[in-house]
């Protein structure tokens, strides 16, 4: 196990993340908080109770969740994206550095720029939003689960992109759309028929139920915990699988 | 007897494109010599170099490097060997001590701040170890990515054409850094464009063209076997007519007033002596004589220009 490269790659990556604190952590922080001022404590204060939790606590894990998704998947790609684009790449593929090691570093590191981000915001949404956490140890669970799996994700769209434009497709035009239509703002029980029912077929709409699950309990989730865990297990293992395929093929690395 | 630290057996590239950049190829590299690969572009130095330093799959082949095959033994294969890229790919935003250091953890090495410190003096980097990589020059440039593969001081060490846009001075400097490498027990393998550079360091040259390993030869014997001599006689008179003398193959140059015989280097009796006492006899004089060698530059245009 070479322990060293590992942490030399993490090291690296977290050293990238640091240059660039500003745009980095405070971004994402302060337009998730713009929301919660938003959402949370204007309108908020007008919206009912859905599922015996006040509308300002309802959306905040649906909105870190939110910042989750994009931060891990433009971290992820652009840490294996940018040594691909500079050339740089060569000192990874000659180095006795395997497939599971590097995606320990890049994909660790940017998981760990994801859940930094996440903690960070959930814990600005409690200047603005009252809210309680009735299950901390399943809150970790799922951003941890959540970051890694969404930071594989990127981690192969980093090595599928040709060019910087198509690293923001995926955040921008799938994801974003993804979450605001998987129940960020809403329970998917509002719903008429049969948008409801097409909802389901939204991946995220687990996600966000899981986590609202582990703050607020079974009241305020849509689907069960279980069909969460075992959506984003899934996810995770597809994505771990095909970046064991690239490393093994070297497609798109090597030639 | 000399010990190979890299066999290189059958080795071809075939590219998707069906572009065939490496013919079979096999080739030794000796333990602690200078190795010259040297080929016009194109010729597939580059791929061989990649091949072995597992940046290229091959399309087949086996190469073992320091008892340790490539593929089934990559870490151990790839722990032994530095590699300096033609293309100077650097992180642009990175200073060069964490560069440097994050090479050699990269390659599994324990952070040595003192063997750091010590490849960036040899370097003349040392000045400059905080600054950011894209404030240097090209040829700082091309001592980071120096530094960088000597950070987990390597066994084989690869420079695909170190002296591209490199300067004079930073040229001659590049050439001691190597020398001394050599004397510490490290194996150079480099390619060039600059023949000068082969011919000033290597021990041995293999000479690589349409993708083919066409020669491998020790440098010497290489300049002896395929050099040639010539004599130039400044003739004191013009001649009209190439003076026939028994044996000798003469030709007259700058209207007559040069005669020069073309002789085998390898050849016990030159026969220079004898031709200048017969140009004597038939009152053929000169003012002045000088020989000349091919450079290996020279051989390296024939045999590429013959295949």
């Amino acid at each position: 196990m070479n322990t060293y490269g590992i942490q030399a790659i993490y090291r690296f990556e977290m050293g990238r993340w640091f240059r660039t604190l500003g745009q980095s952590l405070f971004s994402p922080v302060l337009s998730t908080s713009l929301y919660f001022v938003v959402f949370g404590s204007a309108i908020g204060s007008r919206m009912v109770e859905i599922g015996g939790v006040s509308y300002g606590a309802f959306i905040v894990p649906g909105l870190i969740m939110l910042s989750i998704l994009t931060e891990s998947v433009s971290n992820a790609s652009f840490g294996i994206y940018m040594p691909r684009w500079a050339g740089t790449i060569y000192e990874l593929l000659s180095a006795p550095v395997s497939a599971m090691e590097a995606v320990c570093g890049y994909v660790g590191a940017a998981a760990t720029k994801s859940i930094v981000i996440g903690v960070v915001i959930l814990a600005t949404a409690r200047l603005f939003v009252p809210y309680e956490v009735e299950n901390w140890p399943l809150v970790i669970l799922f951003l941890v689960l959540t970051s890694v799996s969404f930071c594989l994700f990127g981690f192969i769209l980093g090595v599928l992109a040709d060019g910087f434009e198509k690293l923001q497709i995926v955040p921008m035009l799938i994801l974003t759309p993804l979450t605001f239509l998987g129940g960020t703002f809403y329970s998917i029980d509002m719903l008429p028929e049969p948008w409801r029912t097409l909802t389901l077929f939204n991946p995220v709409v687990y996600l966000i139920s899981g986590f609202r699950y582990a703050f607020f309990g079974e009241q305020a989730a849509d689907v069960n915990i279980g069909v969460s865990l075992a959506a984003i297990s899934v996810f995770l293992a597809v994505c771990l699988g095909a970046v064991w395929w690239i490393f093994k093929t070297g497609y798109r690395l090597k030639v | 007897m000399t010990e190979p630290i890299i066999s290189i057996r059958d080795v071809s590239k075939t590219y998707k494109s069906g572009l065939q950049a490496l013919k079979p190829t096999s080739l030794e590299i000796n333990k602690g010599e200078i190795f010259a690969l040297l080929g016009p572009n194109g010729a597939g130095k580059t791929t061989l170099i990649s091949v072995i330093c597992g940046i290229v799959n091959p399309s087949s082949g086996t190469v073992v490097a320091d008892g340790h095959d490539i593929i089934r033994d990559y870490r151990d294969a790839r722990k032994k060997i530095g590699l300096v890229p033609q293309e100077l790919h650097t992180d642009a935003f990175e200073r060069v001590i964490d560069t440097v250091t994050f090479s050699r953890g990269l390659f599994g090495f324990a952070p040595n701040p003192a063997h750091i410190e010590k490849v960036l003096r040899d370097l003349s980097l040392w000045e400059k170890r905080n600054d950011k990589i894209m404030t240097l020059s090209g040829g700082m440039k091309r001592r980071v990515m120096i530094a960088k593969a000597l950070s987990h001081e390597p066994k084989i060490l690869f420079l695909d054409e170190p002296s591209a846009g490199v300067d004079v001075e930073l040229r001659r400097d590049m050439w001691e850094m190597v020398r001394g490498l050599r004397e510490k027990g490290v194996t150079i393998i480099l390619t060039t464009h600059y023949i000068e550079e082969a011919e000033e360091m290597a021990d041995r040259v293999g000479v690589i063209n349409k993708g083919e390993l066409i020669l491998v030869e020790e440098k010497n014997t290489l300049m002896r076997k395929l050099g040639k001599k010539q004599l130039t006689l400044e003739l004191l008179a013009p001649l009209t007519d190439v003076p026939r003398v028994d044996g000798y193959n003469l030709e007259l140059a700058s209207e007559g007033r040069q005669l020069i015989y073309s002789f085998d280097t390898q050849a016990d009796d030159t026969g220079i002596a004898s031709l200048l006492k017969q140009l004597s006899e038939r009152g053929i004089d000169f003012k002045d004589l000088h020989t000349e060698q091919s450079s290996l530059e020279d051989i390296f245009v024939s045999l590429v220009h013959r295949q």
